[in-house]
């Protein structure tokens, strides 16, 4: 229905165009040097004016709907629902809204029905409210507009104006990404530690939220602090990530060394398309790849050398995901060797040094900075990286250092606390956006050193 | 100068540069370069090796999901079996059962008719049903149909299942007792005692072997059937006397002669099997007589998920991905576009615009899963959007492919050189026309190419579509942006984890579709730029 009406109300914008142009080249009898807005410019002025209050309206209007109609089902059955905790007036909300309007119900009884019926009806209302809204703003629109074509009325100054404000909002689409991001994770982590102490789930070394609920009879409210120790999570990330850049580390600078100052054209030509490559197969393939095949490889051989690897060892996830960052980190290298300027090479060359003594002695030098940073972006690419994990790495939370036994990450915790979970207010699914934080502030803390110090480092040679 | 350079008999000079030690020096010296240059290019191959590996592993598991192998059967669709007016509840897969049991008319015990009817898939008659009410025709004749095997019937006609076993032919006679049922068979010498025992057979009294469920299969195909053999003892006069149960019933009691007899040792235990010796020797016995067909899988291609994995196919998530990249496009492209030309174009330099570019940049850092926190408790818990709908996956895609748009828009419109600019506004263009009728139009191919690229990247995204519901199991095609849908990276991670080998296979398979789909994103983007960049 509503699609219907933002149809109409684009069409009503394309007809608005063409009134426009037509009444501001009439308003000069076709002389349309003496318009001090060109004809197209009216035209828009009048389009914009018709449709786009209403559209406004239309797209407020899809977005609070959906929260006011549930606050009054709630409040009309107040009596029906007063008996039930949130996750369950939820899913009477759900399951009336899709009696009412087709869905997947979970099951169905008369007081839903009845809720069902109401609100359909409030839709119905509010349908017919935004239709109204809706048509009396365009209306109003155009006639006020209508009336302001003429022919020394600066049109093209509103239009301009209009679509700067436009492209100032989508603008400010990116800060509000963030400020939506660091308020979610804010408030529901803080939720969160209303219920767990801050300082048991950051040096707790007990992780297993799974077990917070023995069944649907337990009561709010008594939840164990002692089960969100977030320490082996911590520890295992670290070591995944650990491995990991062992693998990425020196392969991707030596690939970024041998491209930039040793590869012939030709190897340049089939080696930099492979490495993209390589960077542009999804995670999710990699942690096939991990799960299915480097994972039972190395079990095989541990089993062959007497050593007892676990099926989803901290080894295969770190070297998989190291091949995953081969590429970021010899991209980013390539970038930071490149930037130092040839005189340091040819100065160096001209003493006596080879090659390999001009790279290893003149040019890392100089470039440390800079593959530092692009070092610790691979780290927060690594550390915030999930599909691989969740595949290939374990479930369990083991407090170890041993990359042969199976460890939990970060990220894989996130996933499992979350996915399957319709609820939304237990200390287990709000654990997952106190884990969320945390990735959130260490990649954003790393993020900013590692640019920080590439400026720093350009700004050296510029 | 006189301690560095001394003459030597031939008066040529010799200096720490070119005395013994020094070019030992300088040997070294080449070395190290020479070691440090293939250090390189080894790191280089190592990558490739990865790549190659990475994409031989999925093709190679991928190959044989593309064909399926189907049961020509002869099915009888008369009038008197099949009542064209009551087609809607009618048990298609009952006449595909007896078509199937007509075809092995001495499988007889309940227990075995259930084990034959397990060959074929579970939803044969579904896929009939659709295909009799799409082509009415077949109704009312005997019809050769395409049955889908079932999926482990499937892998093992494409010999995909391990140990299916070899044929050795039988140096000696064989003569069976019977042609049915539980026979004796009389060996010509006791080699198949030795041969018995090296297979795991159980040694029990007198030297008798008793083969059971544990220990290896010995098939024995002579006179036209199949026996398999159950125990086997040490005879008279050097032969040796086996027991067996007839499989396929035998043409006739003849002794075999040497060479004539063929035996089968499969060495994997029946017991830890997914297929039985007697589904071997019948599927075995429906392709000698030409009943299989290897088909293109079109049950893969073009039907939804379900847990069978025979019946298992991606249009559903293929689908599911097409809708959620429209609206990723529609909301990401306008904006990104948009942002850019404002930063780029219109932005004074204050510290709004500083904060907004730093902003832009750590976005794009932000691990994906954070936008899928983001979308979870912003667009499903607060906005109250559905779950598993390609409108909410798009809208969080659409966040984080954002700034690679932004940045990739940014770094296009700059390399428009400011006198196209000048020109335009020089001619009394206004700021806003010179951008867009002159400086946007130049940096479109750019645009279109970063965009593409993050579309790209956003279509093998996974992880923040898992924390708003896509993972969900939804074997119904997805009709429109609110539907709830799956897209092809999650179904690639469900199937990952089902058990069944069969999906092993249809997990290549759906991956080498995604990558199929990325390279030709990325082969538009790479044409894009060959065809439209200009240098300036």
């Amino acid at each position: 229905m509503v699609g219907y009406l933002v149809f109409l109300l684009l069409g009503l914008a394309a007809a608005a165009y063409w009134i426009g142009r037509n009444r501001a080249i009439a308003s000069v009898n076709g002389e349309v040097a003496r318009l001090h807005s060109l004809p197209g410019q009216h035209a828009m002025f009048l389009a914009l004016f018709t449709a786009g209050p209403a559209l406004l309206a239309v797209i407020i209007w899809a977005m609070v709907t959906p929260g006011v109609e549930s606050s009054i089902i709630a409040d009309r059955f107040a009596a029906e629902l007063s008996g039930m905790g949130v996750p369950q007036v939820e899913a009477f909300i759900r399951d009336a809204r899709a009696i009412a309007f087709g869905g997947l119900v979970g099951f169905t009884d008369p007081a839903k029905e009845a809720a069902a019926a109401v609100y359909k009806s409030i839709h119905t209302t509010s349908l017919w409210i935004i239709w109204i809204v809706a048509l009396v703003l365009a209306a109003g629109g155009f006639f006020w507009a209508y009336g302001r074509i003429a022919p020394a009325y600066r049109a093209r100054h509103v239009v301009e104006r209009i679509l700067r404000a436009f492209l100032i909002a989508c603008s400010v689409v990116a800060i509000l990404t963030t400020i939506g991001i660091v308020l979610s994770l804010i408030f529901e982590s803080l939720r969160f530690f209303q219920q767990v102490p801050f300082y048991k789930f950051l040096f707790g070394t007990h992780w297993s939220p799974q077990s917070a609920f023995t069944g649907a009879g337990t009561e709010a409210g008594a939840v164990n602090e002692d089960i969100f120790g977030a320490v082996p999570l911590f520890a295992g990330t670290l070591l995944i990530t650990f491995i990991a850049m062992l693998v990425a580390a020196p392969i991707g600078l030596m690939a970024a060394i041998y491209l930039s100052d040793y590869a012939s054209k030709s190897v340049r030509a089939v080696a930099k398309p492979v490495l993209e490559i390589l960077a542009g197969i999804p995670t999710v393939v990699y942690g096939f790849f991990a799960a299915l095949t480097v994972a039972p490889f190395f079990r095989g051989m541990g089993e062959s050398l007497g050593l007892n690897v676990a099926s989803e060892s901290a080894l295969a996830a770190g070297v998989v995901m190291g091949i995953m960052i081969i590429p970021f980190v010899s991209s980013l290298s390539d970038d930071v060797i490149n930037a130092v300027p040839q005189s340091l090479r040819d100065g160096s060359a001209g003493l006596g040094a080879t090659k390999s003594e001009t790279i290893r002695k003149v040019v890392l030098p100089a470039a440390l900075p800079g593959i530092v940073s692009a070092m610790l972006l691979a780290v927060s690419r690594a550390i915030g990286e999930t599909m691989i994990v969740v595949m290939a790495a374990g479930l369990a939370a083991n407090l170890t250092a041993n990359p042969l036994e199976a460890v939990t990450t970060v990220t894989v915790q996130i996933v499992t606390l979350l996915v399957g979970d319709q609820e939304f207010d237990s200390a287990k699914t709000l654990a997952a956006f106190a884990l969320g934080l945390v990735l959130f502030c260490i990649t954003l803390a790393l993020n900013i050193v590692a640019l920080r110090v590439v400026q720093k480092y350009r700004e050296q040679y510029d | 100068m006189t301690d560095a350079i001394s003459t030597l008999g031939g008066g040529r000079p010799v200096s720490v540069h070119t005395d013994d030690a020094a070019k030992a020096r300088l040997k070294a010296r080449y070395a190290a370069e020479m070691r440090f240059k293939w250090l390189g290019a080894g790191a280089v191959a190592l990558a490739g090796f990865f790549l190659v590996l990475l994409l031989s592993t999925v093709v190679t598991q991928a190959w044989p999901a593309l064909r399926m192998n189907y049961l020509m059967l002869p099915l009888d669709l008369s009038a008197a079996k099949v009542d064209p007016a009551k087609l809607d509840g009618f048990d298609f897969q009952g006449v595909i059962n007896d078509a199937l049991t007509a075809e092995f008319p001495d499988v007889t015990s309940r227990q075995d008719r259930r084990l034959l009817r397990g060959l074929i898939s579970t939803g044969a008659g579904t896929f009939m049903r659709k295909d009799i009410a799409e082509d009415p025709g077949m109704l009312g004749k005997t019809v050769e149909y395409p049955v889908p095997l079932d999926d482990f019937a499937d892998l093992y006609l494409k010999g995909l299942l391990a140990d299916i076993g070899s044929d050795e032919a039988i140096a000696t006679t064989v003569t069976p007792s019977g042609t049915t049922g539980d026979i004796e068979l009389t060996f010509g010498d006791d080699g198949m005692l030795a041969l018995a025992r090296g297979h795991g057979a159980t040694e029990g009294e007198n030297g008798a072997l008793t083969l059971t469920s544990g220990a290896a299969s010995l098939l024995l195909a002579l006179d036209g059937g199949t026996v398999k053999l159950t125990a086997l003892a040490p005879g008279d006069n050097g032969t040796a006397v086996a027991k067996g149960l007839v499989i396929e019933a035998l043409d006739s009691t003849a002794p075999a002669a040497t060479g004539q007899a063929a035996l089968r040792v499969i060495d994997t235990p029946e017991s830890s099997r997914k297929i039985s010796d007697k589904e071997i020797v019948w599927l075995d016995r429906l392709k000698s007589e030409g009943l299989t067909e290897s088909r293109f899988n079109s049950i893969f291609f073009f039907t939804g998920a379900s847990r069978e994995p025979e019946l298992a196919g991606v249009w559903g998530a293929v689908v599911g991905s097409f809708l959620t990249m429209i609206v990723t496009l529609a909301i990401a492209f306008p904006i990104g576009v948009s942002a850019a030309i404002y930063l780029e174009e219109f932005a004074p330099k204050n510290r709004l615009t500083t904060i907004i570019e730093v902003n832009i940049n750590n976005l794009a850092a932000v691990p994906s899963i954070v936008f899928g926190l983001l979308g979870l408790a912003v667009f499903l818990n607060f906005f109250g959007l559905p779950r598993s709908a390609p409108v909410v996956g798009g809208m969080v895609l659409a966040l984080m492919t954002l700034p690679i748009i932004i940045i990739a828009s940014r770094a296009s419109l700059r390399a428009v050189p400011p006198s196209i600019r000048e020109a335009a506004l020089g001619i009394g263009a206004s700021k806003v026309q010179t951008v867009f009728h002159h400086v946007l139009p130049l940096a479109m191919p750019g645009i279109m190419t970063g965009t593409i690229l993050g579309m790209a990247h956003a279509l093998g995204e996974t992880a923040p579509l898992l924390m708003i519901g896509m993972v969900a199991f939804i074997v119904d095609i997805p009709g429109g942006f609110t539907d709830p849908a799956t897209i092809l990276p999650v179904q690639i991670f469900m199937w990952a984890d089902f058990p069944e080998p069969g999906f092993q296979q249809k997990t290549s398979a759906a991956i080498l579709i995604l990558l199929a789909f990325l390279v030709i994103m990325n082969a538009i983007a790479v044409i894009l730029r060959k065809r439209f960049e200009r240098r300036w």
